[in-house]
């Protein structure tokens, strides 16, 4: 499972990577690699404005606000299946 | 009656009962003001900053592009600016509008009217406006704001400024458009939540200070005392105003509260609108970030229409409301 933060080092994106981390950590998925995309031009490729934005697997599954530990972890755990 | 009486209740009670100042004192008046000015302040900011942040989780930029994107030129102008009041926008975020906008096929000129609308025309300044000078100058001020914008697009979008965009804007690069998530209404309200805790956390230092300066303003400095250095015919005022707001960014909200307490000292109302949309319109962090997406030139002309846009705005209603 790939995870990337799509953000350019806005304080919402640090939190956001926080997130994720407590989530991915409480989940215990070992697999998980997060990657912070911070590159513009990256970014922009996945459609997207407004940041912080969470990407998995390629996918854009939340974009332009902070979701909580617990929403995220319901983000992982339904693009695991 | 109006829906703050209660508000008002309190501030007398607080002003006369609890720290019991003697009514009819300077003092007394200038507390009191206080008082009932932050409360209200507050109370507007909290339950519009939310209502907009829902209105603004359906209208994010990635949908409001899509919708600028196959418009007539001059409908566009029209449309961006209108969608520029609803869409959140802070300086950090002017580059990847920009490139965004752009790249989705928006025309140039109207990627300009949404980039002068977007931070001139917010909540927390229309909020001020109205909760210290009234429904009326926040009404002018929203009109005068959105022909400034659609204006100045429209302008930008005549002249030959394509060469002044820097390689990082690639044009009408339409993307294979990967589908993007939908909120539910739950994650809707934490949004708004989250957004309205951010602006007030932002912004509630300005507004007690900008409020106390002019709450003391209001009660200490005599009435007509700055209508000889700022009144309605002095020439200099207008744009002198505006110069003075380019630095001022980001502190719209305590900026206001203090101008309305300086329009009742005898600045002339013209001159007040022009400052108030210099601080919101023209930041000098902005510029600066934008040179990532466009030439200096490009910035200086984009930056001169607008403030030739506010200063005209200002002289018109020095001339029209005396």
């Amino acid at each position: 499972m790939l995870i990337k933060i799509l953000g350019s080092g806005c304080p919402n994106c640090v939190r956001l990577e926080a997130s994720v981390k407590k989530a991915v950590e409480a989940l215990d998925l070992k697999e998980a690699i997060i990657e912070k995309i911070t590159d513009m031009g990256l970014i922009m490729n996945y459609g997207i404005m407004s940041t912080p934005a969470l990407v998995v697997d390629e996918q854009v599954l939340s974009y332009g606000r902070v979701p909580d530990v617990a929403e995220i972890k319901e983000i992982l755990v339904n693009a695991n299946q | 009656m109006s829906i703050f009486y209660p508000v008002q209740l309190l501030a007398d009670w607080l002003t006369y009962q609890v720290f019991s100042i003697s009514p009819d004192t300077l003092l007394a008046s200038a507390v009191n003001f206080f008082i009932f000015d932050t409360v209200k302040i507050f109370l507007l900011l909290i339950v519009i900053i939310y209502l907009v942040s829902i209105i603004r989780s359906y209208l994010p930029p990635e949908k409001v592009r899509h919708i600028l994107s196959d418009k007539h030129k001059f409908v566009s102008n029209i449309l961006s600016a209108l969608l520029g009041i609803v869409t959140p926008f802070c300086s950090c975020s002017a580059v990847p509008l920009f490139l965004g906008f752009v790249e989705a096929g928006v025309p140039l000129g109207a990627t300009f009217s949404f980039l002068v609308a977007s931070p001139m025309i917010n909540e927390v300044a229309l909020i001020l406006l109205f909760g210290m000078f009234g429904w009326k100058i926040a009404t002018i001020y929203i009109v005068s704001g959105l022909l400034i914008a659609i204006f100045s697009g429209l302008i930008i979008g005549k002249l030959p400024v394509e060469h002044l965009l820097t390689d990082l804007v690639r044009k009408n690069q339409q993307k294979n458009s990967i589908p993007l998530p939908k909120m539910n209404a739950k994650q809707r309200h934490k949004y708004a939540l989250d957004y309205t805790w951010d602006i007030v956390k932002k912004v509630w230092l300005y507004v007690i200070i900008g409020i106390g300066l002019g709450a003391w303003i209001h009660g200490f400095v005599p009435a007509d005392f700055l209508a000889q250095y700022a009144g309605a015919d002095k020439w200099y005022a207008v744009p002198l105003a505006v110069i003075i707001g380019i630095p001022l960014y980001s502190n719209a909200a305590g900026v206001i509260p203090l101008v309305s307490a300086l329009t009742e000292k005898g600045v002339a109302i013209g001159t007040t609108l022009a400052f108030m949309m210099a601080v919101t319109a023209l930041s000098l962090p902005e510029f600066m970030i934008l040179k990532k997406v466009m030439k200096t030139k490009l910035i200086i002309i984009f930056a001169s229409v607008v403030g030739l846009g506010i200063i005209f705005t200002g002289y018109l209603f020095n001339v029209l409301i005396k």
